[in-house]
């Protein structure tokens, strides 16, 4: 069974070429994957995210129950801020990453995975047994707009409405707060998946086509383009962001994949999965996720080795989590997983792309960051 | 759904024959429906002049920032030039597949199993 996005009408008008995503059919690309990426590097770029899972959890244990279902600590979140976070299994492998808004006092939005989102929502619902606090699962009514890139802030600030466009422009990333864009109440929140400054709009989904049309209108002079999957992953990738099935798995604890720093041991009370991240946390890992840049223009992709060197006889030290040209740099650029031993900034590896050796080096991640203007 | 062009013949794994050409000659390219899989295409490695190349075999790749795709010989024979010009700005290979996108040209000692441009049009629709 395939869901279509709230959107999928004005997909089909632009000419998108749809593919199956995570159960939904969703738009891989409008016209062209260099130049979407492009466009959100330079102007902006309009995405529909309406496949992410929307989870609402209300009452007054609302944060407690997440500080024992996740492995951050959402009871000091401030109203009105949001955190990056996941849910993992009790032997700290890694069910979701996860944003988590806080709403109101008694009311937090966790934003999971498509793919995800029937197993994170099962999870929470067995974990909150005991707790005064209940979960409800607006993933298909909520259509979720990102418009992302160094023009998102003048244009959404430009369609909001007078009452709230100075807490919109003001708002710090990883912030949310309820305002009126383009005749609509949305949930406007400053965060991302590209590199670049941005918002993501929660909106009804009956709301979302005509909102949809107007940030497509009222963008066209900033150099705004509806932009697809294709870009999205490019554009996350050269982030240094990662991505659920490819850097995190459930056979991956948050520490492996270098984001200890959202296990947030020393909070107050017990959480699922912090015994065995307690242990992690002090162990040496047995592999490190790391950025390698090439020279040539042959692509690592996922699954592919990492191997000592180019010679026939390299052994394999590693493999590739995700990979591509990398639009903005130029080279090819790839995550991946390697022995610690081979892990530092400057090493000099090689990746065995389909049966022949080519020379990377490994690089700190992310391969890109904006500028601050 | 992109137009087949009529005067080609075509593999299964989307190449696309001219075996019109003059003296036993054949031009050797990648099908529309290929091109627009794999989005935007960045790098092309294809194979030397002078190299013998046979029907079936892998013959060098075709790179997009999304994923990349082998390329198949559509026939056995020698390379006799390459395409420098979708080399150098592989952006052609999307633009215009069959036109200016051309890969490769070859001197052609036997073709592999070719389709007609019916039967290519009904495996890439399906």
């Amino acid at each position: 069974m395939t869901t279509t996005s709230p959107l999928n009408d004005e997909h089909v008008a632009l000419g998108a070429t749809l593919v199956p995503f995570a159960g939904w059919s969703m738009p891989l690309r409008y016209s062209s994957d260099l130049a979407e990426h492009q466009a959100v590097r330079t102007a902006a770029g309009l995405f529909d995210l309406s496949h992410m899972g929307e989870l609402h959890l209300d009452g007054p244990d609302a944060g407690a129950a997440l500080d024992y279902a996740l492995v951050g600590n959402l009871t000091a979140l401030a109203v009105g801020r949001a955190r990056y976070t996941m849910i993992v299994a009790e032997d700290g492998g890694i069910i979701d990453d996860l944003i988590v808004y806080r709403l109101a006092d008694e009311s937090y939005l966790v934003v999971a995975n498509a793919s995800n989102v029937a197993v994170v929502a099962q999870e929470l619902a067995e974990r909150l047994d005991g707790f005064d606090a209940a979960l409800t699962d607006r993933s298909l009514e909520t259509a979720l707009i990102a418009v992302q890139g160094p023009a998102a802030a003048a244009l959404v600030v430009g369609l909001t409405d007078p009452a709230a466009a100075d807490a919109v422009r003001d708002l710090k990333y990883y912030a949310s707060t309820p305002a009126v864009v383009g005749g609509v109440e949305a949930l406007v929140a400053r965060t991302g998946y590209t590199g670049e400054d941005g918002f993501e709009l929660f909106v009804p989904a009956a709301a979302a086509p005509g909102l949809w049309r107007t940030i497509l209108a009222a963008g066209q002079p900033h150099g705004l383009v509806p932009a697809g999957l294709a870009a999205r992953d490019s554009l996350r990738l050269e982030a240094g962001m990662p991505l659920y099935g490819n850097e995190l798995d459930r056979t991956t604890a948050p520490h492996d994949a270098g984001l200890g720093r959202v296990v947030k041991l020393d909070k107050p009370g017990p959480f699922v999965g912090r015994d065995a991240l307690a242990s992690r946390a002090h162990a040496n890992p047995s592999r490190v996720l790391v950025g390698l840049v090439g020279s040539g223009r042959r692509a690592a992709r996922h699954g592919y080795p990492v191997v000592m060197s180019t010679a026939d006889d390299a052994v394999t030290i590693g493999q590739v989590t995700s990979g591509a040209p990398s639009p903005t740099l130029g080279v090819p650029v790839a995550m991946a997983y390697v022995s610690p031993e081979v892990s530092a900034p400057d090493t000099e590896l090689a990746v065995d792309i389909r049966g022949r050796r080519e020379p990377v080096r490994v690089v700190a991640l992310p391969f890109y960051r904006r500028s601050e203007s | 759904m992109s137009e087949t062009p009529t005067h080609l013949q075509y593999t299964a794994e989307h190449e696309w024959i001219d075996t019109t050409g003059p003296a036993g000659v054949s031009t050797v390219g990648i099908t529309a429906t290929a091109a627009d899989a794999l989005g935007d295409i960045v790098y092309l490695e294809l194979p030397e002049v002078g190299t013998a190349i046979t029907a079936g075999a892998v013959i060098g790749e075709v790179e997009s920032t999304k994923s990349v795709s082998e390329l198949f010989s559509p026939v056995t024979g020698t390379v006799a030039e390459v395409n420098q010009a979708a080399v150098d700005e592989p952006s052609v290979v999307n633009s215009d597949p069959y036109g200016t996108g051309w890969l490769i040209k070859v001197e052609v000692e036997s073709t592999g199993a070719l389709l007609s441009p019916q039967e290519y049009a009904a495996l890439s629709a399906g």
